[in-house]
């Protein structure tokens, strides 16, 4: 019994803590000066799936679709209380934009089979556009709240929810299953050192095969045991490629994707290009006869 | 040889009767595109009771409405709405769509897009006609869409283009395209939608609803004097107030001073607040985040005052004060009350 919620959650370079330039001169992004994370608003639809647990039952899985990489931030997700994740990597995903990715998370969701609630940050730092939650939603026909700030209740298969809008709120109770995305407006809770001495042991199958230095024909028993002692112990992450989720090939990476990129321009700042005006009373009685002579002031 | 080009539409979002300025915007943004293309300007207007809007749409610039009434479209829903213009989508074949990226519009625009199968570009800071060579097919495509927006938190620009043409659809936030002059009195068509909608597309139900006007628009603000987390304390933010009161500006705000509680959100001005352009915008102990630059970078002058030489707001500043913001404030306004 309970609810089966599941939370989609993204892997995102670190873009508020630009620590050089974003793009390298070749236009492609420059990883090294931005730090992959958890997205932030991620990390609150996942604190908010735990709480629903917390006052409901059931269990919260954690899905994402990236490279290997993104294993990290389900590691996270396990420390922080999920039950079950996903890592849904395969090459052929590269290049998706948001039409692309909505249509992959949706042949993981329809493999997950049935859900209650599935929860998506607002938006990803990067793409920052919004735009999966709802396409996600459409693509498995059922309805969804935006911008989602508190589940009210959960009863009689409807879901009640306060969500912004612009100028003020609403509450709004949808029947389940639904889809629900959420803002930074409670406060994801820290990963617990238990569960990291547990579950930094989870891996994916990808992993496993690399621990054991690439696996030839002899160890591939010995990897079985390994599988089925890991998934026993619940430390292991699945892991889905598009044939596993049946995705169509032309709807999936850069042949799903209508939007293409055209160019990509870094943002720098011209710098040091300024009028100096010293914070002297003469200095600022120059600055306001000339605002006024430009009639910029008046 | 080449085949029609479909009509430029705009969405428009209506609370209670009132347009959404965004949608205003974004019907003078359709109208020179549309004259660039050589195709007419359709405006969607959903809600209930909501004819009588068609004139002022008709005044700047759309040639057609198409207007669908009932009941049930009184408050945006995403189902109901989206079925609706998907219908007329698939009837009309336009090339353009255009969404105000409000909290409705980043709703609906996805779930259309999806729906359609269509390419959606999100917060759009430019809008233009250019032809496209798709190295993928090896064409090159006239006539296209150059989608251009900020990503990667404001610290890339990129140009995208919709390879598909079904249709090329795009959102825009509130404040980024300018207002054209309105003729009054220019006359357009309404084709009314007859709108069919069944139970299962009605299932939200909306329980409680509070909505308040903006109690400032910044957005028409000629002169601005922001405050930032500089300020130190509410009291240090009133300071701000004060001094904009001294040279009849409008108050506004970075989001760490609104966090702060020192002012409300109306103020903020940013990615995630305001985009203002005005004649001289004054930041006053704001650091220049690309969240805040988002918001303000259009400004036609910009003064920083920090006492901080290395903050990134002296970097799209005209004119730098380093100094100390309660310093400088009370010699700006002797210096302004002096003068003249
Ligand atoms: C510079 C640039 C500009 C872009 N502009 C556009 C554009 O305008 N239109 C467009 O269609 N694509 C665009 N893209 C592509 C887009 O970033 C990707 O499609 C991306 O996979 C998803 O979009 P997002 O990052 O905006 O996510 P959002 O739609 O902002 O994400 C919302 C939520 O969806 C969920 N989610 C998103 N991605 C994943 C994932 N991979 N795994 C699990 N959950 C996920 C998360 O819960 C997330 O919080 C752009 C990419 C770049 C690099
Ligand atoms: C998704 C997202 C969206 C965001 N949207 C917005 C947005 O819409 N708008 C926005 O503003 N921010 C936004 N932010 C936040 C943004 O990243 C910054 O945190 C914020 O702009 C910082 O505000 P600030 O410059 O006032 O504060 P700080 O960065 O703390 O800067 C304070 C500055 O004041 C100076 N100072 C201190 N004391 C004095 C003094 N006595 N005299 C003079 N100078 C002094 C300091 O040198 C410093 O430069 C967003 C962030 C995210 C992640």
């Amino acid at each position: 019994m309970g609810l089966t919620i599941l939370v989609f959650a993204k892997q995102v370079p670190d873009t508020k803590n630009v620590t050089g330039k974003a793009m390298k001169d070749d236009g492609t992004v420059n990883r090294a000066a931005l730090p992959a994370i958890f997205n932030p608003e991620d990390l609150n639809a996942l604190e908010m799936a735990l709480e629903l647990r917390g006052r409901f039952g059931g269990k919260v899985i954690v899905a994402t679709m990236g490279p290997p990489t993104a294993a990290n931030i389900l590691r996270h997700a396990l420390y922080m209380g999920a039950d079950e994740t996903i890592l849904i990597t395969d090459r052929k995903f590269a290049g998706a934009d948001t039409l692309a990715t909505s249509y992959t998370l949706s042949c993981a969701a329809k493999k997950v089979g049935t859900f209650d609630v599935i929860l998506c940050g607002r938006q990803a730092i990067d793409g920052d556009t919004a735009q999966v939650g709802p396409q996600l939603a459409e693509k498995l026909d059922i309805p969804q709240l935006t911008y989602v700030e508190e589940i009210r209740d959960v009863k009689g298969g409807k879901l009640r929810a306060k969500c912004q809008i612009d100028g003020g709120f609403e509450v709004v109770e949808t029947p389940l299953p639904a889809l629900l995305t959420v803002i930074d407006a409670n406060t994801p809770r820290p990963a617990g050192a238990k569960r990291l001495m547990q579950y930094k042991k989870a891996v994916t199958r990808s992993e496993l095969l690399a621990k054991s230095g690439g696996a030839d024909y002899e160890d591939a028993n010995r990897l079985a045991e390994e599988e089925k002692r890991l998934k026993k112990s619940n430390l292991w992450i699945h892991e889905w490629s598009a044939a596993d989720i049946g995705a169509d090939p032309n709807r999936i990476g850069l042949p799903g994707s209508p939007t293409k990129v055209k160019n990509i321009q870094s943002v720098v700042l011209a710098g040091g290009t300024y009028k100096d005006i010293p914070p002297t009373e003469d200095g600022i009685k120059g600055l306001v006869h000339d605002l006024v002579a430009e009639h910029i002031l008046s | 040889m080449s085949k029609k080009i479909g009509n430029v539409w705009v969405f428009i979002e209506q609370d209670g009767g009132k347009i959404a300025d965004v949608s205003l915007e974004l019907v003078c943004k359709g109208r020179e595109l549309a004259d660039t293309l050589g195709t007419k300007v359709e405006a969607l207007l959903l809600g209930h009771n909501v004819k009588g809007l068609c004139p002022t749409l008709h005044s700047l610039g759309v040639d057609n409405v198409f207007l669908a009434e009932d009941p049930r479209l009184n408050q945006y829903s995403p189902i109901p709405y989206t079925k609706v213009i998907i219908e007329q989508i698939k009837k009309h074949k336009p090339n353009i769509i255009l969404f105000g990226a409000t909290v409705a519009g980043r709703s609906l625009a996805p779930r259309v897009a999806s729906k359609q199968l269509a390419g959606l570009t999100a917060d759009c800071t430019e809008l233009r006609i250019d032809s496209f060579e798709d190295k993928a097919s090896g064409q090159t495509l006239p006539n296209k869409l150059m989608q251009i927006r900020p990503a990667f938190g404001g610290n890339i620009i990129a140009t995208i283009v919709n390879s598909w043409d079904d249709p090329q659809m795009v959102t825009v936030r509130e404040g980024v395209m300018k207002m054209s002059e309105a003729k009054p009195g220019r006359k357009g068509d309404v084709t009314a939608i007859k709108v069919e909608l069944d139970e299962a597309d009605c299932l939200l139900q909306i329980i409680e609803r509070f909505k308040e006007e903006k109690s400032v628009n910044l957005k028409g603000a000629q002169i601005i004097v922001s405050g930032g987390y500089g300020m130190g304390s509410k009291d240090g933010f009133a300071l701000v107030k004060k001094f904009a009161e001294a040279i009849g500006a409008q108050v506004a705000a970075s989001r760490a001073a609104v966090d702060a509680g020192w002012i409300d959100h109306d103020h903020q001005v940013g990615q995630t607040g305001v985009t203002v352009r005005p004649r001289l915008y004054i930041a006053c102990g704001i650091s220049g985040s690309v969240q805040h630059r988002a918001g303000m970078a259009e400004s036609a002058k910009i003064i920083a005052i920090n006492h901080d030489p290395a903050a990134p707001i002296f970097s799209i500043a005209h004119y730098g004060i380093v100094g100390r913001v309660e310093d400088v404030l009370p010699k700006f306004v002797k210096a302004y009350k002096g003068h003249g």
